[in-house]
């Protein structure tokens, strides 16, 4: 859910972690869960305020996967592409996402609800092929069930 | 008034994920029950698995939905009435019965976040005693166990440890590893769900032992179940006096704070690990210095896998002859191996070192969950070397499986049936270490794009004798030349691919 961008809350985030320089990451997160992705305005207050140049935190932004800098659909469907659910048909499975929603990974649908996204292992790998929906993790998902918790989910078909 | 009946229903990621949440619901609905949310014991395949106290003895039943909470309550299940799915007492269940449980004894036994239960099964017993012993008596546990890294490395801890307590400094750290990457892996996470405060008590252990007063959980962020249930575990050790100033009245104060990583699979390599929760990108460093001289911020730190620290309570509790009893040559004590893929029982065997893979594969895992034949075994993670069958029955311990060009890594087992394209395997090998290297090394950043180049010009016959012995020397150079295992063992997979399914890489 994006939320406007507020710069005294943005410094409080950035003062909830002691505006210390090695926050960095965590600080990037709870703007992530704040504002849904890392805006060009954000890395320069986080810069000004932990006393680190403009470039040395996109660096840090571009690095991860995690930091985004433009905003994602309402819903973040991430599908494992690691190797224990390739044995299970994540590559299908992807296609069929894919196929489904009429993007490709890393892409939002046009209604702005659904972005997909690769993953590379969320631990449920005894429950292969796993996807993450939002904070919520799937196990054994078939095209099927993909397509009723994307449904459930209020994102477009 | 009658006194209601205790159900356990899991919250761990696997049940979860396979919808444990609404089967606690409904029984809380439907029955005057106490349900407590335990965590795992590790039997995947089994999820939700739920549990009824039936006179002190936990009856089983799973894989359960909600859909099958009503004919439970019509079989009369929480007296323990027969049903489709009842297992029976979950600790005679062969595939639980058949392990050698240490680190994750108590894993699903518990309430992840009872200190009652935590102590009455023996928690805190090895920080206690190792409290009233101190850090030599500690040091020389840790070394007489032969525990080594389980993070994938395999380095004695006890040397680890005794390099740092030698380090000279006021301020030293503890760093756990939760970065827990590889595919075909989720030990740390069943830990740090199912009985966290093991971890907690065998950070503090490990501080207590080398002189640091701080310790860091780097946990990856594909895991917010682990998260809540981890930070909320801090935050009653914290309350109890387990945690913070002067724990039970000793003279010793530690803490530990929770960062998570962010996506990034080289952030699990450790000195990659350290730039990372100094708030850095993960660019690994070189080494030596090793991080145990100077680590995190330039201290000395001991960085330690989820695993390794949580062996370590019992270890002192109980002895360290106790735990090198099991194993086999170097390799001793447990390891909690992972089945994963394409496998009928995947989950978590904690099993002394020294049995086979095929013993594991087929006595625990029950072959492939799609029926069809087994064609190709990765161990140790997406820096795995592949297996054909016939490596299937060499024994599982570090040296043996470093004879065959493999390493058991963080003990996880990947199944892929006969339907797998082995050359697509190795071309995804070469893709995901150019979606993860952090681009400090020349093999590692480009190698691993020339990698993908050429397998796609093998796979449309484009010179292929030729590409074939280009690949060779690529892995070569990447071997030879990266600075982390990252790009270094990236060419495992990819060998191990091209030279037991040959035919793959011909069509």
């Amino acid at each position: 859910m994006a939320t406007k961008y507020d710069k005294t809350i943005a410094s409080e985030i950035i003062n909830q972690f002691g505006a210390k320089p090695e926050m960095l990451v965590q600080v990037l997160h709870a703007f992530v869960q704040r504002y849904s992705f890392i805006s060009e305005e954000a890395i320069r207050q986080i810069a000004n305020e932990l006393n680190l140049s403009n470039a040395e935190v996109h660096g840090v932004v571009s690095f991860y996967h995690d930091f985004r800098t433009i905003a994602p659909g309402q819903h973040v469907v991430k599908i494992c592409q690691a190797e224990s659910c390739q044995a299970m048909g994540s590559r299908q499975l992807t296609a069929h996402a894919e196929r489904t929603l009429g993007i490709s990974l890393h892409g939002t649908t046009v209604d702005g609800q659904v972005t997909l996204e690769p993953v590379y292992c969320l631990g449920n790998c005894a429950c292969s092929p796993a996807v993450m929906i939002d904070e919520t993790v799937y196990g054994r998902v078939s095209p099927d069930k993909l397509d009723a918790l994307i449904e459930d989910c209020g994102g477009s078909r | 008034m009658s006194q209601s009946v205790t159900v356990y229903v899991p919250r761990e990621t696997a049940a979860v994920s396979m919808g444990a949440q609404g089967v606690a619901e409904k029984i809380s609905a439907l029955g005057d029950v106490r349900i407590v949310r335990n965590g795992s014991w590790g039997m995947s395949w089994l999820e939700p698995l739920i549990e009824i106290d039936v006179n002190g003895q936990r009856i089983g039943y799973g894989p359960v939905t909600a859909d099958d909470v009503d004919s439970l309550f019509a079989a009369g299940f929480l007296q323990g009435g027969d049903h489709a799915l009842k297992l029976g007492p979950v600790a005679d269940v062969p595939y639980l019965k058949n392990q050698e449980r240490w680190t994750f004894r108590r894993c699903g036994l518990i309430d992840p976040l009872s200190v009652d239960d935590y102590r009455a099964n023996g928690g805190f017993n090895g920080l206690e005693t190792a409290l009233n012993k101190g850090p030599e008596f500690v040091l020389d546990q840790i070394k007489a166990s032969g525990l080594r890294g389980r993070g994938g490395a395999g380095f004695p801890t006890g040397i680890k440890w005794q390099t740092v307590a030698d380090a000279a400094g006021e301020q030293k750290y503890i760093t756990c590893n939760a970065d827990e990457g590889d595919s075909g892996t989720f030990s740390d996470r069943i830990l740090m769900e199912s009985d966290p405060f093991t971890l907690i008590e065998g950070i503090i252990i490990a501080g207590f032992a080398v002189g640091a007063s701080k310790g860091y959980v780097y946990l990856r962020s594909e895991y917010p179940l682990a998260r809540r249930v981890f930070a909320e575990a801090l935050s009653i050790a914290k309350n109890c006096g387990w945690l913070g100033n002067r724990i039970q009245g000793s003279g010793f104060d530690f803490d530990i704070d929770l960062h998570l990583g962010a996506g990034s699979y080289v952030c699990g390599e450790e000195t990659a690990m350290l730039e990372s929760l100094e708030g850095k990108a993960g660019l690994i460093r070189y080494k030596p210095p090793l991080p145990a001289i100077e680590g995190l911020f330039g201290k000395p730190t001991v960085v330690n896998n989820v695993v390794t620290l949580g062996s370590v309570p019992d270890i002192i509790a109980l002895g360290a002859e106790a735990y090198a009893s099991f194993g086999v040559g170097r390799s001793k004590g447990t390891l909690a191996f992972q089945l994963a893929g394409n496998i009928k029982q995947g989950g978590l065997v904690e099993k002394a070192f020294g049995l086979t893979l095929r013993e594991l594969i087929t006595d625990f895992g029950g072959g492939t969950a799609s029926g069809r034949k087994i064609r190709a075994v990765q161990i140790g993670g997406p820096l795995g070397a592949y297996f054909a069958d016939e490596h299937l029955d060499t024994p599982l311990d570090y040296e043996a499986f470093a004879k065959v060009g493999g390493m058991i890594g963080h003990g996880g087992i990947v199944v892929f049936d006969d339907t797998v394209d082995m050359a697509e395997q190795a071309r995804f090998a070469m893709e995901f270490c150019a979606i993860e290297s952090c681009g400090k090394c020349t093999p590692c950043r480009i190698g691993s794009v020339r990698g993908v180049e050429v397998i796609d010009r093998i796979l449309a016959n484009e010179d292929r004798e030729e590409n074939l012995n280009l690949l060779s020397e690529l892995c070569d150079t990447m071997v030879d030349g990266s600075l982390c295992a990252m790009g270094g063992m990236t060419p495992f997979p990819v060998r191990s691919a091209v030279k037991y399914f040959p035919e793959d890489f011909k069509r």
